[in-house]
């Protein structure tokens, strides 16, 4: 996973005491996870792999899409997939969030929009409904079934973010606050880009995109 | 799926600070796992240190109980060997890094890592929730930690003294290479341990801490990194003792672990 330092900017402004946080956030970070290698390879007779050790997919959460349809976060494997985390009745960044994905498709021809899944999973649960996130995807024109509007309990959304490594938070008036990723997963799960950039696609992160599915044909 | 049932054997009806003992019923463990204490925390409004919260008035408290410790090496290698997959040697990398129990002699054995009593520390985040769970319970939220630790011996927010925030940054200047003190400090006003002075906590919302504290965010290129109202901004910037909490936790990934980070858990109440 990237490091993201942002995350770890502090600002009291006492220049003693933000340097002695400094040296917690860096022992705390110094200590980052390694790739693992994957574990346990396809055995002969078509067996599927064993996924990888740093696979998203490890984290065993059950999910409802926008047409009430139940799956687990692991069904995905097999195709490179676009994750983010929203809210429906989030009024400014959300709906940039979707255009941001939008866009990112649209630099693709269609035989790779076809080989890309994306899914974008409320951080509402309490609120976006089934009924809801159908809603929100017939209002936004998103294409379902290719992608996936979804939701799961608040515990599952909790450990989703940590895997994601998205933050956000509850506020008292129903609004969240939370950082916005637009994170891209390989055939198998793991982690191979994000990017925080709203609006016009980010040509780096596009870059990687067309990479992953080239990588995941073969 | 919990390892053991737990049985509340005993909740004295008496105010706050009741203690009810959470007997670990050994249904399915081979191993006799000793009592585990939780106490009863009652309702209550908490003034956090994040802005965030204190801008529409204190926040409500649910009450809840929590361990009057944190989770000890002794429990944790029990934990382990019930749920062999978070052994280090089978631990998926997502949930946890290379450091995770690094210090214990064996994947299931801590040697001479330190004594049965010391908290464990070397513990992802996924690793605290899963063994929370095991014990029928969860991390606290930040919300459930902070408002326990304001108390003090005999105060439920001991926060504006300054000889509580002595005591705790005077934790602070200890150097890391000492080593870790047992658990069974001296209880707060509601019975709860060990909250300052022994190690950091994973809370449940660890990544809910999107801390900011410059609010000159003006033309800030990183504004839209924030959805709604944006970041927190610090209430109580005099509060260091609780906001380096804060600042050490909103750096963290749920895989890292560090040699000075434990755990606690809680069991909501009704």
């Amino acid at each position: 996973m990237q490091a993201n330092p942002s995350r770890a900017r502090f600002a009291i402004h006492r220049a003693a005491t933000t340097a002695a946080v400094l040296a917690l956030a860096l022992a705390a970070s110094a200590q980052a996870a390694p790739a693992a290698a994957p574990s346990n390879r396809a055995v002969a007779g078509g067996a599927v792999a064993a996924l990888p050790a740093n696979s998203v997919y490890q984290l065993a959460v059950a999910l409802t899409d926008q047409d009430g349809h139940d799956f687990r976060l692991a069904d995905r494997r097999g195709k490179p997939m676009l994750v983010s985390m929203f809210y429906s009745s989030c009024q400014f960044v959300c709906p940039m969030l979707i255009d941001t994905l939008r866009d990112t498709e649209s630099k693709l021809d269609a035989g790779e929009r076809n080989q890309l899944g994306v899914l974008m999973v409320s951080i509402d649960p309490a609120r976006d409904t089934v009924a809801v996130l159908r809603r929100t995807a017939d209002e936004r024109a998103i294409a379902t079934p290719r992608w996936t509007m979804a939701r799961t309990d608040a515990a599952s959304v909790r450990k989703l973010a940590a895997v994601l490594g998205i933050q956000y938070r509850a506020l008292a008036d129903g609004e969240f606050n939370h950082t916005t990723a637009l994170i891209l997963l390989d055939a198998d799960g793991r982690i191979v880009a994000r990017s925080s950039q709203l609006g016009n696609a980010d040509p780096a992160f596009v870059l990687k995109v067309r990479q992953t599915l080239q990588a995941a044909s073969h | 799926m919990p390892l053991r049932r737990l049985v509340v054997r005993a909740v004295p009806a008496s105010a706050r600070g009741a203690i009810c003992w959470l007997a670990m019923a050994s249904v399915t463990a081979p191993l006799a796992a000793p009592t585990t204490v939780y106490v009863q925390l009652p309702a209550g409004t908490l003034n956090s240190v994040l802005a965030g919260d204190a801008d529409t008035g204190p926040l409500t408290i649910a009450p809840f109980a929590m361990r009057t410790t944190p989770v000890t090496i002794g429990e944790f290698r029990r934990f382990v060997r019930a749920h062999p997959q978070w052994r280090r040697d089978r631990v998926a990398a997502t949930f946890a890094d290379a450091g995770y129990l690094q210090a214990w002699r064996t994947a299931d054995a801590p040697g001479d890592a330190g004594g049965e009593a010391q908290p464990v520390t070397q513990v992802s985040w996924f690793a605290a929730q899963a063994y929370c769970e095991a014990e029928g319970g969860r991390l606290p939220t930040w919300s459930e930690w902070e408002y326990a630790a304001a108390a003090d011996a005999t105060r439920r927010d001991a926060r504006a003294d300054p000889a509580w925030r002595a005591r705790i940054l005077g934790w602070y200047s200890r150097p890391a290479s000492d080593p870790l003190p047992k658990v069974g400090g001296k209880p707060n006003v509601y019975g709860v341990r060990d909250l300052h002075g022994v190690v950091w906590e994973w809370v449940d919302d660890f990544n809910s801490l999107l801390v900011d504290g410059d609010s000159r965010t003006g033309g800030d290129p990183d504004k839209l990194k924030f959805c709604g109202a944006g970041a927190i901004n610090l209430q109580d910037r005099e509060n260091y003792a609780v906001l380096m909490r804060v600042a050490l936790l909103s750096s963290l990934n749920a895989s890292d672990s560090t040699g000075s980070l434990g755990f606690r858990c809680v069991h909501p109440t009704h």
